[in-house]
C-alpha cells in the first residue's frame, strides 16, 4: 500500500481539492481525480516530507482558537493605525527571539501564524542562532513580544507536536 | 441580481459582511500608501488576505447557499490557498529587503544572529 500510495493523507485532500475545483462528481472527473492524486503522493515522496506526528488535539484546537482570535483583534488594531487621521509615530520595528523549538513543521507552522497575524511578520530564522528576527508593526515594548510568541504559540506547538 | 433571488434576512448578513470584509481589504490597501518604510508596508496587505478574504468568502458562501445557484464547497478551497501562499509571499519579501539593506550596510536594520555564530 505504501508504495503505491506514499502519502494517503494529501492524496485524499488533492483528489477533494481537484472534484472542488471541477465542480462536478461524474465518473469521468472522479477517476481523473484519482490519477492525479497518485501522481502527486508520488511527487510527494521525491520531496521526502519529515513526518508529522500530532498529539494533544485539545492543546491544538485551543492554539486554533487563540490564533483566529489573534486575527480578529489584529486586524482592527493595524486597521486603525493606518486609517488615523493623523498618522501618529508608529515606531515599529524588530524583535529577535531565541526559540526552543527544532522540529522543522513546528517551526514552519509558527511562521504562518506569525505572518497571517496582521501586525507581525516572520523575517528570518537562523538555525545556528535557533533564533527568529520578527517585525512588529507596532512595537512597544519588546521583552512582552518574546513572552507573547513563547507562551502563546511555541510551547502549544511543541505540546501538539511530538 | 433579482430581487426574488435573495429574502431579506440572506441580504442583511450578505451585504454587511461583503462590506466589512471590503472595507478591511481596502484599508489594507491604504496602508500600503500611508505607511513609510517598507517592512511597515509588509504588513498591510494581511488585512486582505485574512479578514477581509474571510468575511468575503463568507458572503459568497451565504448568498449562493440560499440562492442554490450553484455548491458552496468552492471557497473553502480559495481560502485555502489564500491562506498557504501570502504568507510565504510577504516572508519572502521581508526577507529580500532584509538581505538588500544589509548588503547595503544599512545600520537601521539587525545584523544577522550572532549568538551561535562563529
Amino acid at each position: 500500500m505504501r508504495r503505491i500510495l506514499p502519502h494517503p493523507l494529501a492524496a485524499l485532500a488533492l483528489l477533494i481539492a481537484w472534484l472542488l475545483l471541477v465542480g462536478d462528481f461524474s465518473p469521468g472527473s472522479l477517476i481523473l481525480g484519482v490519477v492525479i492524486a497518485i501522481l502527486g503522493s508520488w511527487l510527494l515522496r521525491e520531496v521526502q516530507p519529515p513526518r508529522l506526528r500530532l498529539r494533544r488535539f485539545g492543546v491544538l484546537f485551543e492554539l486554533v482558537r487563540v490564533v483566529l482570535v489573534e486575527i480578529v483583534r489584529s486586524n482592527f488594531a493595524v486597521a486603525r493605525i493606518v486609517l488615523a487621521p493623523r498618522p501618529r509615530a508608529i515606531s515599529s520595528g524588530f524583535v529577535r527571539i531565541p526559540l526552543e523549538m527544532r522540529d522543522p513543521i513546528g517551526l514552519t507552522a509558527l511562521a504562518f501564524i506569525i505572518t497571517a497575524t496582521p501586525g507581525t511578520v516572520w523575517v528570518e530564522y537562523d538555525s545556528a542562532d535557533d533564533s527568529m528576527l520578527l517585525h512588529v508593526l507596532d512595537l512597544i515594548d519588546e521583552a512582552e513580544w518574546v513572552g507573547i510568541i513563547k507562551n502563546r504559540y511555541e510551547r502549544r506547538l511543541m505540546e501538539i507536536l511530538t | 441580481m433579482n430581487d426574488s433571488d435573495l429574502p431579506l434576512w440572506a441580504a442583511l448578513p450578505v451585504s454587511v459582511l461583503l462590506l466589512l470584509g471590503a472595507g478591511l481589504t481596502l484599508s489594507g490597501c491604504i496602508g500600503l500608501l500611508r505607511l513609510k518604510s517598507f517592512y511597515a508596508r509588509v504588513h498591510a496587505p494581511t488585512l486582505g488576505t485574512t479578514m477581509g478574504m474571510f468575511c468575503t468568502l463568507l458572503a459568497s458562501i451565504l448568498y449562493f447557499a440560499v440562492t442554490r445557484s450553484r455548491p458552496v464547497l468552492l471557497e473553502i478551497l480559495i481560502a485555502v490557498f489564500i491562506s498557504v501562499t501570502t504568507p510565504v509571499t510577504l516572508m519572502l519579501l521581508a526577507r529580500a529587503a532584509l538581505y538588500r539593506d544589509r548588503r547595503e550596510g544599512r545600520d537601521d536594520v539587525p545584523p544577522p544572529g550572532t549568538h551561535g555564530a562563529p
